[in-house]
């Protein structure tokens, strides 16, 4: 595979199509008709899916540093480039962006019945500017990447969304604006410091990541800046609340793609850009102690509200909080495990959660309501749809065996070593998440079928199984054979780690123990 | 065949997939489903013999690792997806499928008549998969992955009937309360990873001595956390309410999950783990300690119980005690040995009370009565209408009781006499000896009134639903027979010296747990001290038959629906000592409160949302108010400002 | 003509006219005070240019038709507002409020 990836140059043009494709669909999509225009960003979505796959076999284990690194100067005179790279982190996050995209315009696909061809054509912007994001080594280029992904969404939001939908997404949008402003401030600020310390204007990541030296006593300024802007993305806590309006007002695609992917840019930014640029900032006492608290607050505190919420839309928004609380502690903790488990989570998080807003939104088209009171006993009516909503919420528990336990065993076992009793109160986790959810999974599909709307639901179609089934598939896959996933972001991993914590001795690989093992057999 | 051990997952797990298809697709395809499901497990026990037999003809010195694939490989962590042979795990695969193939086929006919009979055998072999992945498990996390999948098969197959809602919620009750026994055995796992840098049950039982301080506070708070995870799986105080409640479920189930394995899971963790609780004797006796308690708290109150089922439970939560006085005490081996005859003996309680159950079922459904049919008040003198289920289950009670030859009698009477010599060097095991003791007295007892109110003295079904009672047919009583011979010969798998025996299974288990000897070796009684304890259990064993009997046949007992209510101290054990509503009333309602009025509406819509975000919204729009001020629209007011601007550049410009 | 009375009458004149502007209400002695105003000022040029050359009375020429093109705009103004409104009362002319 990988030498027919190179006789067809792959590597040359692949980053560039990604970003350019959705953009060249936008053209046919507007000039069509209406009823054309899912199709239109069907194909293209699916295209650039089966497009991205082949990074795959591009970014190997085998290779240490950023990949397919191409730099196009754009504002010379300012020292911005467009200038994009692969590692294993980006790779994962580029790949669950191509795979949640086309699965989110077929669920899309009867939900949207007013304006198509504005909202495809959004979608198609909001995937360039999501895979722009997680490509981008120059700071400018990221900065713009970063708003782009805002203003679709804003929109999505604010024209197909529900009844509070303009206090939503306005909230979002200035909310996640603020932060990025000071963002802003504070990479400009950083690339001039750079250049009065070497002559040299650049807003390239790897020219920054070289000349840190330079920024003397304004590193804590700015480390704040980045971390106010990422936080707010995460959401930590207590910068969280735009989250639940946001999450329940948008359409279904909205709400998984929001979920399932832009959250996820708040964490990347922090493994990125925030933390390897002020690693003494950030991994000091102080900061540290501030971050592992929000985790832990936003792990147990957004599991319990989770707990007590009539809506299922806010519930799954709140169980988000809960999750991200652990990818943060993780990437606080420091160690191999606990960064690797934090990128774990960002992946099946993407998965689960995006796969519960879509069995949600599936309800919902059925019954226009997200009250779970609505509902109960449905599982005698709708079995396909109870099993696989099972599943899912079973993964989003963390049960072994499933993609969510990846994550969250290797969180929380990578960070007891640095945080111990931070750790403790995190695994109480896994009781208030199986409480919330099963609680919540209970009054849904058992119980007694009391509400006679409920009598005559119809059960998963083709086309909704052919959006739930390959994400079902992932989190079993991922559940039982993480080890592709995992190798291929050890690298880019232990290129963070290095970055926040040099080490001097080389890491080892040691396989089973030295114990009196009789045989051991393939 | 060694090699092959991953098939006894892999066949119930293809059962699962089978069966859970056709559950979905053709319910109705019952002989399929009932070959599929019954004949994974006998193929897996079949597998299970060959390894057996294999093992037995050449004795490993270490255990034998089968390795599938590596799962978690990340720098230092390297668990692979792994099984491990060795004499303790066979002897667990043994009870597993063989006591599974059993209830599986048991199941065909109580189920029989259930629309939901696909998914119930896609579930029982989904459990049967993680359940083997769990004793074969070659590190902690891969048993993890058993440990929690049982507690998942558990939750669904509770709420097997999910339309009632109590059903639904004692599964949800069992799932979150084995969740917190899971904290527990997750924070043992990361104690164990930051100590050895690994996670392999090999690596950690070898190197425990050189790595861990006996006594210390290391390996004391690993055990303890791992013990934690066993009062959830093994419903052991104070997290066993959950057991009870379990009889939601269809009653093979409960025989299969809820008597004899996946509640034995935590002793079997105990037995693998030998060597740290040898290490740390605080938390043996912990072990030991709750283990004794909950034998006699759960046995008084299984003596008020009428429901045949939850008097069952009790005692199942009882029976689990005396086994984790076993391994507490040291004498792992009898826990095991208990384990292993009490799946035989309450799998066929269980299984025997499942055809009392069927038999009443039926004869109220034929006259269309409402009356409970598990209510022990409502049944008697079924002895001559199920005379098979009578014998088999006095078969039971006699083995359960200490009677000897019966096998319970070997395994009760070995760890009341462990615990007896341990008293030697800590006397506080005196008092656990005690407590065993007289947790005995009151299990003869109240399985005594068990009997005798089912199958003795005279009916109270009523007279037209006489009629209708029945022998249950052969698919179900042939696996209580065979249950019913191995209650009554089990004993052989471990005599002990005095009669004559060669203490197999002690020989057996001997490289497995010879390395917790190192810190702790049981000096069991000799001669006349131990006959005179051997006498003594026996004793009261008689003597709680006999007084259960006796005083349950002694006056009449009134039907379900007649029965007044029990007052005083009666009243106070039916109610299980109000420990759930106290639960509920410390707990649950706190934290329920908590998050919605605290957490929720106070702090996220009133002071987050409330106060900084829309707060600061409202702090901006009351700023552009305060500028909209002076857009009066008023001519005359921009003539004041005009002026006051113009005085003001001018000034500045002069100076 | 003495420079220091003729300053004087013209600052009298000059605030009397602000004094106007600011205090009265109906929009005709408004442009009354204006042209107070402007008058002023004219006899501060008048008086100025004695002095400093005949630039002065040029800038009363500029001053005056200025002021008579301002007068005719405005009270057209005031008339269409007085059409709409049936008051020249400034205090509530606030269209423009905002």
């Amino acid at each position: 595979m990988t030498s027919l990836l190179e006789s067809i140059g792959y590597g040359q043009w692949i980053l560039h199509l990604l970003v350019l494709l959705p953009l060249l669909g936008v053209v046919p999509l507007l000039l069509g008709a209406e009823r054309n225009a899912k199709w239109v960003a069907l194909v293209v979505t699916t295209a650039e899916f089966l497009l991205s796959a082949g990074l795959w076999w591009v970014v190997t284990p085998q290779q240490t540093g950023m990949q397919l690194i191409s730099d196009t100067p754009w504002i010379a005179s300012w020292g911005i480039s467009y200038r994009v790279g692969i590692d294993g982190i980006s790779l994962v996050m580029v790949l669950l962006t191509t795979v949640l995209m086309p699965l989110s315009v077929l669920a899309s696909w009867h939900y949207i019945t007013t304006k198509e061809r504005a909202f495809y054509a959004l979608m198609l912007t909001l995937l360039t500017g999501l895979v722009g994001v997680f490509i981008a080594l120059d700071l400018f280029l990221f900065y713009v990447f970063f708003e782009v992904v805002l203003i679709p969404m804003y929109f999505i939001i604010g024209i197909w969304g529900g009844a509070n939908r303009l206090y939503a997404a306005i909230k979002f949008f200035i909310y996640t604006l603020v932060g990025s402003l000071l963002m802003l401030v504070a990479i400009v600020v950083l690339v001039w410091k750079i250049q009065s310390a070497t002559g040299e204007l650049s807003f390239s990541y790897q020219h920054v990541l070289d000349n840190l030296g330079a920024l003397g006593n304004t590193a804590p300024w700015l480390f704040t800046a980045f971390a106010l802007a990422f936080a707010i993305k995460v959401p930590i806590f207590p910068f969280h609340t735009w989250l639940p309006d946001a999450h329940v007002e948008a359409p279904t695609a909205g709400s998984v793609l929001l979920a399932g992917i832009m959250l996820k840019i708040g964490t990347y930014g922090f493994l990125r850009f925030a933390v390897p640029f002020f690693p003494q900032v950030a991994m000091s006492t102080e900061v540290s102690a501030i971050m592992v608290t929000l985790a832990l607050i936003g792990i147990i505190y957004g599991a319990l509200v989770a707990m007590v919420q009539p809506d299922i839309k806010k519930l799954v928004a709140y169980s988000s909080v809960s999750h991200l609380g652990f990818v943060m502690l993780g990437i606080w903790a420091g160690t191999m495990q606990s960064v690797q488990g934090a990128l774990m989570i960002m992946i099946s998080h993407g998965f689960s959660t995006g796969a519960l807003f879509l069995l949600v939104g599936m309800l919902y088209e059925r019954r226009h309501t997200r009250l779970i009171e609505d509902y109960g006993g449905i599982a005698r009516v709708v079995p396909v749809f109870s099993l696989i909503l099972t599943v899912v919420a079973l993964s989003s528990i963390g049960l072994p065996g499933l993609n969510g336990f990846i994550g969250e065993f290797l969180v929380l076992l990578g960070s007891f070593t640095a945080y111990p009793w931070a750790t403790g109160i995190a695994t109480t986790g896994v009781i208030f998440a199986a409480a919330y959810l099963l609680w919540a999974l209970q009054r849904l599909i058992f119980n007694r079928l009391d509400n006679p709307e409920n009598e005559h639901l119809s059960d998963l179609s083709g086309r909704e199984l052919a959006v739930l089934v390959p994400l079902v598939i992932g989190i079993v896959w991922l559940g039982l054979y993480p080890a592709p996933v995992l190798q291929r972001m050890e690298p880019a991993t232990r290129r963070y780690l290095e970055a926040v914590r040099p080490r001097s001795a080389p890491p080892e690989n040691l396989r089973v123990g030295a114990g009196p093992v009789a045989e051991v057999r393939p | 065949m060694t090699n092959l051990v991953w098939l006894t997952v892999a066949l119930p797990l293809a059962g699962f997939l089978v069966n859970g298809t056709l559950a979905l697709r053709r319910p109705q395809a019952k002989s399929l489903v009932s070959a599929v499901g019954v004949g994974v497990l006998l193929a897996a026990f079949a597998v299970a013999l060959g390894i057996f037999v294999e093992l037995w003809r050449n004795p490993p010195h270490a255990p034998i690792i089968v390795t599938l694939w590596s799962w978690l490989p990340v720098e230092r962590l390297q668990v692979d997806l792994a099984f491990q042979v060795d004499q303790l795990s066979t002897v667990m695969l043994l009870v597993v499928t063989g006591v599974g193939s059993l209830i599986h086929l048991f199941s065909v006919g109580y189920m029989g008549e259930d629309p939901g009979y696909a998914r119930y055998f896609a579930y029982l072999n989904l459990f049967i998969a993680f359940m083997l992945l769990l004793v074969l498990g070659s590190s902690f996390p891969v048993m993890f992955i058993g440990w929690e999948g049982v507690g998942l098969c558990s939750y669904l197959l509770i709420g097997f009937w999910f339309s009632e809602k109590a059903n639904a919620d004692a599964g949800l009750k069992a799932f979150i309360m084995n969740r917190i026994g899971d904290f527990g055995f997750l924070m043992a796992m990361f104690f164990i990873w930051r100590a050895f840098g690994n996670l392999n049950l090999v690596d950690v039982t070898s190197r425990a001595p050189q790595v861990l301080q006996p006594g210390g506070a290391i390996v004391t708070a690993i055990t303890l956390f791992l013990f934690l995870g066993c009062t959830g799986k093994s419903a052991q105080i104070p997290l066993y309410t959950w057991l009870p409640d379990a009889m939601a479920g269809p009653t093979p189930v409960s025989a299969l999950i809820h008597a004899a394995t996946m509640v034995t899971a935590g002793v079997y963790l105990v037995a693998r783990t030998n060597v740290l609780f040898a290490m740390a004797p605080v938390s043996s006796s912990v072990v030991a300690g709750i283990g004794a308690l909950t034998a006699l708290f759960a046995a008084t109150i299984g003596l008020r119980q009428y429901d045949i089922k939850r008097v069952l439970a009790y005692s199942t939560v009882s029976q689990l005690g005396y086994m984790f006085l076993g391994v507490g005490t040291g004498a792992y081996v009898s826990g095991i040995f208990h384990l292993v005859t009490h799946a035989f003996f309450k799998a066929l309680l269980f299984l025997g009370s499942g055809s009392v159950i069927y038999a009443m079922h039926h004869a109220y459904h034929a006259t269309h009565s409402h009356e409970d049919a598990q209510d022990m008040r409502n049944m008697g003198g079924l002895k001559q209408y199920l005379p098979a289920t009578f014998w088999l289950m006095l078969i039971a009670t006699l083995a359960i009781s200490g009677i000897p030859p019966f096998s319970g009698f070997f395994s009760k009477d070995e760890i009341l006499a462990a615990a007896f010599a341990r008293g030697r060097e800590q006397p506080l095991y005196y008092a656990y000896y005690a407590m065993g003791i007289l947790a005995a007295l009151l299990t003869a007892f109240y399985m005594a009134r068990l009997i005798a109110m089912t199958f003795l003295g005279s009916n109270r079904t009523g007279e037209k639903e006489r009629a209708h009672l029945h022998e249950a047919p052969a698919v179900m009583t042939g696996p209580l027979v065979v249950l019913g011979v191995l209650s009554l010969a089990g004993g052989v798998l471990n005599l002990p010296a005095f009669v004559g025996g060669g203490a197999a299974l002690e020989r057996w288990l001997d490289p497995v747990v010879s390395p917790a000897e190192r810190f702790f070796k049981l000096e069991m009684p000799h001669g006349q001290a131990e006959l005179f304890l051997v006498g003594a259990a026996v004793a009261i064993g008689l003597l709680g038959l006999l007084a259960g009997f006796r005083s349950t046949l002694a006056r009449p007992i009134p039907p379900a629906r007649q029965a007044g209510a029990d007052t005083g101290l009666a009243r106070l054990l039916y109610r299980k000592y109000y420990v759930d509503e106290l639960y509920d009333a410390l707990i649950v309602r706190p934290i329920v409160w908590l998050s919605r009025i605290v957490l929720w509406k106070g702090v996220d819509q009133g002071v987050v949302d409330g106060a900084a975000v829309n707060g600061s919204a409202r702090l901006s729009q009351g700023l552009g108010w305060l500028g909209s001020r002076l857009q009066t629209g008023q001519v005359g007011v921009y003539v004041v400002l005009f002026l006051v601007g113009a005085l003001w550049v001018l000034s500045a410009v002069v100076r | 003509m003495l420079l220091g009375p003729a300053l004087g009458l013209s600052a009298i004149l000059f605030s009397l006219g602000v004094a106007g502007v600011l205090l009265r209400r109906n929009a005709i002695v408004l442009f009354m005070c204006v042209e107070l105003m402007l008058n002023g000022v004219n006899l501060s040029f008048v008086a100025f240019s004695q002095l400093y050359g005949a630039s002065g009375y040029i800038m009363v020429f500029f001053v005056m038709t200025v002021a008579a093109a301002e007068a005719a705009v405005g009270l057209a103004i005031i008339l269409a507002i007085f059409r709409h409104k049936q008051s020249v009362d400034l205090q509530n002319i606030n269209l423009l409020r905002g």
